[in-house]
């Protein structure tokens, strides 16, 4: 299990976090040129109902696709986290919304919490973003990936006009985990 | 030139392969999840000049591949089970008429709807037995992003090869997963085209024996008639009830794949040469058995696995062949008991069988297998 790092983005369908997830396995895999694998696993409603995305980063070749002990796991919503949190690893990172989820899982990990959601709304501009916003803070928080691969990964990803908007939703996202992780 | 690399999908990489492989029509109809299949197809096939239809529903999609293939293009359709039921009647009508054509099936949880956007690898019998009366099967059931792309490139090279429907069947969990793809450079993969008639139309049969189990196929449109029927038919394609027609023509379609079993099956042997206990596994599940072989080895454990590459026709030779070498199997397996039964069956008592069964919607973890391997040891 060494050299394995595992990762999950949880929250609620709809929410953006399948593309969250497919954006850290790339900046790991084609700009970190780690090997990589992305999964998910979702409800049938098209919006709402638990999701998540699972990313195994490794220096070596990734065989079983999903998590056995997560290292970093992301909750935007209280459902998200009381369903996927149980396997969190004993001194693994665990980033939360601070509006959405108020019961936090106890266990030996670090918590960061900020209002994810907010920020993307009302710092950055766009609700939509807040995909983004989580992950700035996980690559803060996790350093799995280089902050420039990811920014390359974020921006390979999203049209033109939209760039500027995803680049900020990235930084800020960046900046206030570090910040609140202090 | 460096090769092209990207960072892809299942359903997306198989896409990929097939048109590869030179597919030019797809008729299909859209179900989780096995859909990203048909985008890429509608999406890429316009531009090749290829054909890309959206039917009423499955049966009508089959049979459009059907109607396809007998033109002469490589044809493909994609479904996931409920979607896979409703083909059934056609995918017979493909074995009769020995239309090569490629059906991929993603699978999720059943029976009918079950759960769709569920894992589960509770199709495979269906790849063999879900139309009825006699007939070969073929059925590819690939483990990774990379494999599901060539192996696509393999069913059609395998469905023109031996004119018949032939079936790939990922899992959701790797259907939908994502990972890095080294795409190969055209012409690296070999790429099989069916046989055309040396005859011409006048002296020209369908099934005409004389040139061998797999008869040339002409395509529709370029002058040559034929008739094309569910019946059981005579050389020339009409309908016939004549005993030893039928008994040969029979034989005949069971025996293009049973007479060529070894250019059909793959396996992948996994630290094998010393193992004790052997995890027999396919798909996604094998990925959990390589984990935990090698979490056994570490613990000191001879382990190793046995991956199906190939369902159907079931590798038989090579299961008989280690049943006689091991101490017992280990069948991890998302359905309860198709691939255990098989095994089993290949072991013919020597050895025990032990199987790892869920069908709750979850993959079945390393450290289930694990625990299984240190239980049996």
């Amino acid at each position: 299990m060494s050299g394995r790092y595992e990762l999950r983005f949880s929250g609620a369908g709809g929410q953006g976090l399948i593309l969250a997830g497919v954006i850290m396995a790339e900046a790991a895999a084609i700009y970190d040129g780690k090997q990589a694998v992305q999964s998910q696993s979702y409800g049938p409603e098209a919006r709402g109902g638990a999701s998540k995305s699972e990313v195994i980063i490794s220096d070596g070749p990734v065989d079983y696709p999903k998590a056995t002990v997560v290292d970093a796991l992301l909750a935007l919503t209280q459902e998200a986290c009381d369903k996927y949190s149980h396997d969190l690893k004993e001194g693994g990172v665990l980033l939360v919304d601070s509006d959405l989820v108020k019961r936090l899982p106890q266990g030996n990990f670090k918590t960061v919490s900020f209002p994810i959601i907010n920020t993307a709304k009302n710092e950055v501009g766009r609700e939509i973003v807040a995909n983004i916003v989580a992950l700035g803070a996980m690559v803060a928080l996790t350093g799995v990936v280089t902050k420039e691969s990811a920014e390359k990964a974020v921006l390979s990803r999203v049209p033109e006009a939209f760039i500027e908007l995803n680049k900020k939703a990235f930084q800020t996202g960046y900046d206030k985990a570090l910040a609140a992780s202090k | 030139m460096a090769k092209k690399v990207a960072f892809m999908q299942g359903n997306e990489a198989a896409a990929q392969g097939a048109l590869y492989a030179g597919c030019t029509f797809f008729g299909g109809y859209p179900i989780t999840p096995s859909t990203e299949v048909a985008e890429v197809m509608s999406i890429e096939l316009p531009k090749i000049n290829g054909k890309f239809i959206q039917m009423e529903d499955e049966i009508g999609a089959m049979a459009s591949i059907i109607g396809a293939s007998l033109t002469g293009a490589k044809v493909l359709t994609s479904t996931s089970g409920p979607g896979l039921s409703l083909k059934q009647e056609l995918i017979g009508y493909a074995c009769i008429a020995e239309t090569p054509c490629v059906i991929i099936n993603v699978m999720r949880g059943g029976p009918s709807t079950g759960m769709p956007t569920g894992p589960s690898q509770s199709d495979v019998m269906c790849a063999k037995w879900g139309t009825h009366g006699d007939h070969a099967a073929i059925c590819l059931v690939p483990a990774s992003v990379q494999e599901l792309f060539e192996e696509t490139v393999r069913a059609f090279n395998l469905a023109e090869k031996y004119r018949m429907p032939v079936m790939i069947m990922p899992d959701e969990i790797i259907a939908h997963m994502r990972e890095r793809i080294v795409f190969p450079e055209p012409g690296e993969l070999e790429v099989i085209n069916r046989t055309a008639p040396s005859v011409p139309p006048e002296q020209y049969k369908p099934y005409d024996t004389k040139f061998g189990d797999v008869p040339p196929l002409a395509a529709f449109g370029s002058g040559y008639r034929f008739h094309v029927t569910g019946l059981n038919k005579a050389e020339d394609g009409f309908p016939t009830t004549k005993a030893a027609l039928v008994q040969a023509e029979e034989e005949r379609q069971v025996r293009k794949v049973d007479a060529n079993i070894d250019d059909i099956v793959t396996f992948e042997e996994y630290m094998l040469a010393d193992a004790e206990v052997v995890i027999v596994a396919f798909g996604s599940t094998s990925r959990s058995a390589r984990f935990a072989v090698n979490e056994a080895r570490k613990a000191g454990i001879k382990a190793g696995m046995f991956r199906i590459k190939t369902f159907w026709p079931f590798p038989d030779k090579q299961i008989k062949a280690l049943a006689g070498k091991v101490k017992a199997f280990i069948t991890p397996e998302m359905n309860l008991g198709m691939c255990t039964g098989e095994v089993k069956r290949c072991a013919e008592g020597k050895v025990p069988v032990v199987g790892i069964f869920r069908v709750d919607g979850e993959p079945i973890n390393p450290g289930q297998i694990l625990d299984k391997i240190k239980e049996v040891k």
